[in-house]
């Protein structure tokens, strides 16, 4: 199986190409693409110098441009999707059906892949995807079942890569405007989520009030850890009950699924994490790839190696398992 | 400009549901969209209420269209999808699976949940048969105006949501199961005793969201009072509005009223909060500030 590895940075990008990435996955330093945090991404002569270096030790680059063309706009995402094909990446991972056109009619020798922003969660959308723009493969939404996996899979001829490693969106992907409600900037239009510069930090009698546009997502008492308050993983109360009403503070870990993931017919495992440093990217991408090639050899899969890397030292394997829903 | 009534996002008893087709009927309104949109595990308990819904409406000559669902994941949702154009009127999609199963050629219009942000996406429907358009209520004044421009060199009409919850979020998830200690499989219909929504707030008591199943609302009703000249100045064709149980009939009358020049912003505003005294009210998205923001004043036309 095929492991596809986040890069925010030039530095990243090595580390993991080093480390054992089959593939990497990263973006312009722009709106274009939805991990559009300060300081992360590539500049176009960064990307065209990290594709020749992945492609010289034998990786693949996968230039994500996934959030939604804003009208008006337009030429920015044809753009990057342009200068991603001069880059020499092995593909573009794309949301909007409009840019899927423009890239379908303007540089159709230019893989597409199906972005997880399009939340395609079954054949007949997919399928109906790979017709009208000739996508190669699908990121699948955090929203389906390994047996719903499989089902898939028997029903199309388009690769599937699924999520196993880092942050798990608990709502469809590019189906969310939670963000936007309250700091006006969202995945989709913006590559953002719940940004950092909306994040404000209140303490007052022993506890320490964590907002977000300035309504509290999470309060911890002194001493406790106070997670990012992303608003799907907040603290709310609703008819009497206070907790995590959407999703606790975890972060997605499904290494033990791999062996069912691949029976299911997955082509690809995905690690979240653009935002993250070059050694934790390292390390995840190690155990990955360690874990693969026992796979591959009939070995057993080394155990628990990547806890101690999640949030908050939580793990879920999500939607993988039905009674998650 | 045309009044559109969207889909009854929430889960209503059967009587109820019924009663508010029967009065749209009489309603000021040109368009009404229904069926299910949220959770497909609900529409057994009012399927065989649709046809004489539909019936009662184009009686009364209204234009009736069938919505399909957010998210379509199951065999038996992917089956209730690709039936929906047997039923004899226009299909609204609101999942790319919809226009995927739709028998080629066939005019569709497109709701709100379909990522519509740019002119692209616009041309690329449009070029499958789409009639109308629905655009996100997350996009803001300036993005809606130059889609509506090129809508009108397609022959397409655009419509903007006027009031009601905003629809924030769908997922694979039931909130309102996980909130009583359920799965979704096992969720015993927890959802059916708010019909507009569970209410969800801070930590500080601040009232925020509301869920609705699989579904995460704004707590605030998003209200386009104040912004109808700016929309109807961008070339915007029709108002959406949001089934609700407070005086929904009533609601639609002021917004016809409004349309018409008879009401004010003011009065209209006025008038939807007397239906709702605890109503909180919210227009930001249109004039792209966080969508809960309220401005209680016109904005300036672009």
């Amino acid at each position: 199986m095929e492991i596809v590895c986040p890069a925010g940075t030039p530095a990243a990008l090595r580390a993991a190409v080093k480390a054992g990435a089959h593939t990497i996955y990263c973006g312009f330093n722009d709106e274009t693409n939805a991990r559009n945090f300060p300081g992360l991404n590539f500049d176009r002569a960064e990307m065209r110098e990290g594709v020749r270096f992945a492609h010289d030790m034998g990786s693949k680059v996968l230039i994500a441009i996934n959030t939604f063309p804003r009208a008006g706009a337009e030429h920015i995402w044809h753009n990057a999707v342009s200068d991603a094909a001069e880059a020499g990446a092995d593909a573009v991972i794309l949301a909007d059906p409009g840019l899927l056109a423009y890239a379908a009619q303007n540089h159709p020798a230019l893989r597409r892949h199906l972005s997880v922003q399009a939340a395609a969660a079954n054949a007949d959308v997919i399928n109906y995807y790979a017709k009208c723009f000739d996508v190669k493969r699908v990121v699948l939404p955090r929203v389906l079942s390994i047996p719903e996996i499989a089902a898939i899979n028997a029903e199309t001829e388009v690769e599937t890569e699924v999520f196993v490693f880092g942050g798990l969106c608990v709502m469809a992907e590019g189906r969310c405007s939670l963000s936007s409600f309250v700091t006006g900037l969202s995945p989709n239009m913006n590559g953002v989520c719940s940004p950092a510069s909306h994040v404000d930090y209140h303490e007052d009698n022993d506890a320490l009030s964590v907002r977000l546009g300035g309504y509290t997502i999470h309060r911890a008492e002194k001493g406790e850890p106070a997670p990012y308050p992303t608003l799907c993983k907040g603290c709310f109360t609703s008819a009497d009950k206070k907790g995590y009403l959407f999703e606790d503070p975890v972060s997605l870990n499904a290494e033990q699924l791999i062996p069912q993931l691949k029976k299911a017919g997955v082509t690809a495992l995905k690690i979240e994490g653009r935002q993250r440093s070059r050694s934790y990217v390292a390390q995840v991408v190690r155990n990955f790839r360690a874990a693969v090639d026992a796979l591959e050899a009939g070995q057993p899969m080394p155990e628990g190696m990547l806890a101690q890397l999640s949030e908050g030292q939580a793990g879920t394997t999500g939607a993988y398992r039905k009674i998650w829903r | 400009m045309e009044l559109t009534v969207g889909p009854n996002q929430f889960f209503w008893k059967p009587d109820p549901w019924s009663d508010l087709y029967d009065e749209l009927a009489q309603a000021p309104v040109d368009r009404v969209v229904l069926g299910e949109l949220v959770c497909s595990k609900r529409l057994p308990f009012y399927q065989d209420r649709i046809p004489a819904a539909i019936e009662t409406l184009l009686g009364a000559g209204k234009q009736v269209v069938l919505t399909s669902l957010a998210l379509i994941t199951l065999k038996r949702e992917r089956k209730m999808t690709a039936e929906l154009a047997e039923m004899g009127v226009e299909v609204e999609i609101n999942d790319l699976t919809a226009l995927a199963l739709l028998p080629e050629g066939t005019a569709f219009s497109v709701g709100p949940l379909v990522n519509v942000y740019n002119e692209g996406t616009l041309d690329w429907l449009a070029s499958k048969g789409a009639t109308r358009i629905c655009l996100p209520p997350e996009l803001p004044l300036a993005s809606v105006a130059t889609l509506a421009g090129r809508a009108r060199d397609l022959g397409v009409m655009i419509e903007v949501w006027g009031h009601g919850r905003l629809p924030l979020a769908i997922s694979g998830r039931c909130y309102h199961a996980r909130l009583h200690g359920r799965t979704k499989d096992n969720c015993q219909f927890a959802c059916e005793d708010d019909p507009d929504g569970l209410q969800v707030s801070t930590m500080e008591d601040q009232p925020f969201l509301a869920i609705n199943g699989v579904q995460t609302l704004s707590e605030t009703y998003a209200n386009a009072a104040y912004q109808i000249e700016a929309l109807d100045q961008a070339g915007v064709s029709a108002l959406r509005l949001s089934p609700q149980s407070a005086g929904f009939a009533r609601l639609c009358q002021l917004f016809r009223q409004r349309i018409d020049g008879e009401l004010d912003a003011d009065a209209l505003a006025t008038g939807v909060r007397d239906l709702d005294k605890d109503v909180r009210l919210s227009d930001g998205f249109l004039s792209a500030r966080p969508g809960v923001n309220w401005s209680g004043k016109a904005l300036a036309p672009l």
